[in-house]
């Protein structure tokens, strides 16, 4: 009899629920952020969320009502109830026409929501479903080729030419060493992750030899991988392998993960005086963590591509499309037409900024010039695998999609370039 | 009469307190321009708004119910058995290796091998803990937490090495589990597992049944009570806490499948998602009293899968969490009050 009143009781609530269900809004665009990490992480997610709220901001300006619907920290260990494929239903539920999924692991998860919803444009961000090349057609020794399935019409890629900001920031890291020792601190190991830390590699190297004249076989690179794109249980303590770079002698580190934790640990060891620096990534605003130990942050805005992307689906309809966007040339730090740029940070001294600008300028000259169409400043042989193998000979240029897909990290790099 | 109302009044009481914690915390956090009639719309909506939200409360309820399931046969015999994240772990990887190793097939035999499998890898990582406490007096609560990270450890190993997708090096998941190991949803909207659902109905009857009328889970109430009064009277207290934690471990292990064979199709780092630490809550909340795990498990799976809606009102993503163990507190905290305003009278009548 108790249970049963009980049960009653909880039945009336929940039909009382029901009847607060009010009619939801039918004349504004609704699109859909999924992260990975916290909306507020100073970081990868951070940028990816602010980019949401430029669409939102530019399409007012344009007359258009936008509701960005966010659900952050989609991973197992914060929410394992919620997989991809149930967000972006509930999402659609929502009136979502446009969805996001923001990180490398949510591709196979996106590809069946697509499928599962086909009236749902959906933009998956550093993937490559929808380009039609493989890592087994650059690469057959390596992988294992197998039947490309197509990408459902409403599916598409978009990334950021992020090795450019890698480049600079692997140079402001060269400048600005004094021990000779750079640290980077690796996400998990992948093409991604690969190219990144080579591309700061190349940065460096150049910079330490033309810029700071030093010995570039002296200057020991090293990159440690924590095991995922934010810290969790199974990762290394991102904080703990800063420290040990500093430990060891290294000066500078830069980040590869979401999070700003290299700068936190930079930011604490100058307050005991140590002269140690670090360079985040991802987020425009990432120096403001920590501005007295950042020599400056490569930065992804989404914004511009978003628009462009939520313009289409609310005209003639979204073209899928494998997107890897590079900077604008004419100002990389142009908010409105620039997929990637970089700002100096406070910490970075007056002699390394020139320095660093001519580098920029060096890499810009390059970049707009129409003989080099089609490749990327210092991606020019003789480049060596981690292993000794050849990547590049003698004057050769790295085919763009060799970097996308790199297999080894470069000779001169410390590190695992695989995880077996 | 006066009675029946007292009776109400105390079984109600922890979950009102539950109730009013709760509410007090969402009216504390909730944004300006949204009301509280906005947040219950929206919990609503994350479980029971169409077929398919309500049929992932249902996913996520089978595991959670099989984890709690068994934590009421370990909590029996006294031992917490915090390892059993890393036995929901081993059962995955076991079900995704016997998967991965009999490729396609018939899913008939394939599927009931996996899931065998599964439960023969969850009872062996609880065999580890179980023997270093019956061997050692290794407490199975440090034992457990050790062996959940080495579970994890090895998930990482797996999918960076044998178990890689062949086309890329990807770090975060293994290549998908072949499709005649695959338990399939009855529908795209009701996306639920029919063989989970049916797996775990059973589970629970038969550990209810088998707590309630044997012989082995009288000695489990024994050891549980007094194992050195048990072993006085003659109950084979060392079989009965090893048994007690490969049983366990078995169920978590089909709970391990059921992430790995229906949820995500593939293996990934922490796949279990901590569903082991949260059926030890329920557990908690209901002192190991196995027939309202089903129950406590839905009302769990309808807040987890409600509060994800609870984002698309800009509230912060750890409520839900919050809310949770605010919840677990109150009713813990209910439950002390009304054993202790309960006692005198015992002593009276």
């Amino acid at each position: 009899m108790t249970r049963k009143g009980l049960l009653f009781i909880l039945l009336a609530l929940l039909v009382g629920l029901v009847a607060v269900i009010p009619a939801a809004a039918q004349d504004e665009f609704v699109f859909g952020m999924i992260l990975v990490g916290a909306r507020n992480d100073q970081g990868w997610n951070q940028a990816h969320y602010e980019g949401g709220e430029y669409v939102i901001e530019k399409l007012a300006e344009a007359g258009v009502t936008a509701r960005m619907i966010v659900f952050e920290n989609l991973n197992p260990v914060v929410n394992p109830q919620a997989t991809v494929q149930d967000v972006a239903a509930s999402m659609a539920d929502e009136g979502a026409q446009l969805i996001f999924t923001t990180s490398d692991e949510f591709e196979p998860a996106t590809l069946e929501a697509a499928a599962q919803l086909p009236d749902v444009t959906f933009i998956h961000t550093s993937g490559s479903a929808a380009l039609e090349t493989t890592p087994a057609d650059l690469f057959p020794d390596l992988f294992e080729a197998t039947e490309r399935v197509a990408p459902p019409a409403n599916y598409g890629n978009l990334m950021g030419e992020m090795e450019h900001g890698k480049a600079i920031a692997g140079c402001a890291a060269a400048l600005s060493t004094k021990t000779g020792s750079i640290g980077y601190l690796g996400p998990l190991i992948n093409a991604e992750t690969r190219r990144f830390v080579s591309a700061a590699y190349l940065g460096a190297r150049y910079c330490y030899e033309k810029y700071a004249g030093g010995d570039p076989a002296a200057l020991k690179f090293e990159v440690i991988w924590i095991g995922f794109w934010i810290p969790t249980p199974d990762t290394l303590d991102p904080q703990q392998v800063t420290n040990t770079f500093f430990d060891n002698g290294a000066d500078v580190v830069i980040s590869g993960i979401d999070p700003q934790d290299a700068l936190i640990v930079a930011g604490q060891r100058r307050e005991q005086g140590d002269d140690v620096f670090a360079i985040p990534y991802d987020y425009e605003g990432a120096c403001d963590t920590a501005p007295d130990a950042c020599l400056g942050i490569p930065y992804f805005h989404w914004g511009p591509k978003y628009l462009e992307i939520a313009q289409a689906v609310l005209g003639d309809g979204y073209v899928q499309d494998w997107e890897w966007t590079s900077p604008d040339w004419s100002d990389i730090n142009n908010p409105d037409t620039t997929a990637v740029g970089w700002r100096n940070g406070p910490a970075l001294s007056e002699g390394a900024a020139t320095n660093l600008q001519a580098f920029i300028d060096e890499m810009i000259a390059y970049q707009t010039d129409p003989a080099n169409e089609g490749s990327f400043f210092l991606w020019e042989g003789p480049l060596n695998y981690q292993d000794g193998t050849v990547l590049a000979a003698e004057g050769e240029k790295v085919d763009p999609l060799k970097v996308w897909f790199l297999p080894l990290l470069l000779e001169g790099i410390v590190g695992d370039s695989t995880l077996e | 009469m006066k009675r029946t109302a007292t009776n109400l009044f105390f079984l109600a009481l922890p979950l009102l307190l539950g109730v009013i914690v709760v509410a007090i915390l969402i009216v504390l956090v909730v944004p300006p321009n949204t009301t509280l009639g906005d947040v219950l719309q929206a919990f609503w909506n994350g479980a029971f708004r169409n077929l398919r939200r309500f049929s992932g409360v249902l996913v996520f309820w089978i595991p959670l119910t099989l984890v709690g399931i068994g934590l009421v046969i370990t909590f029996r015999a006294g031992l917490w058995n915090i390892g059993v994240e890393g036995q929901m772990t081993l059962g995955g990887l076991f079900a995704a290796g016997l998967a991965f190793m009999l490729g396609e097939g018939s899913p008939l035999v394939i599927i009931p091998l996996c899931i065998f499998g599964a439960m023969l890898g969850g009872a062996l990582w609880a065999s580890v803990a179980a023997f270093l406490k019956v061997r050692f007096g290794v407490s199975e609560i440090f034992s457990g937490v050790a062996l959940n990270a080495i579970a994890n450890q090895i998930t990482l190993q797996l999918i960076a090495g044998p178990w890689k997708p062949g086309d890329s090096d990807k770090a975060q998941y293994s290549r998908p589990v072949p499709d005649a190991a695959r338990l399939l949803g009855v529908s795209q909207d009701f996306n639920v597992s029919v063989v989970g659902l049916v797996v775990t109905i059973v589970a629970v009857v038969l550990v209810l049944l088998v707590l309630a009328r044997t012989r082995w889970g009288l000695n489990l109430k024994a050891v549980g009570k007094n194992p050195r009064s048990a072993l006085l009277l003659g109950v084979p207290t060392t079989i009965t806490a090893f048994s007690a934690l490969m049983v366990c471990g078995a169920l978590a292990g089909i709970a391990g499948s059921q992430r790995i064979l229906f949820t995500y199709g593939d293996v990934r780092g922490q796949f279990a998602g901590g569903i082991g630490f949260l059926g030890l809550l329920v557990v908690l909340l209901i002192s190991a009293r196995g027939v309202w795990v089903p129950l406590i498990a839905f009302l769990f799976a309808i807040m987890l899968n409600g509060g994800t809606q609870l984002q698309f009102l800009n509230l912060d993503s750890s409520l839900t969490g919050v809310l949770q163990g605010a919840l677990v507190l109150a009713v813990l905290l209910a439950n002390g009050l009304r054993d202790r305003l309960r006692k005198p009278k015992q002593a009276k009548g």
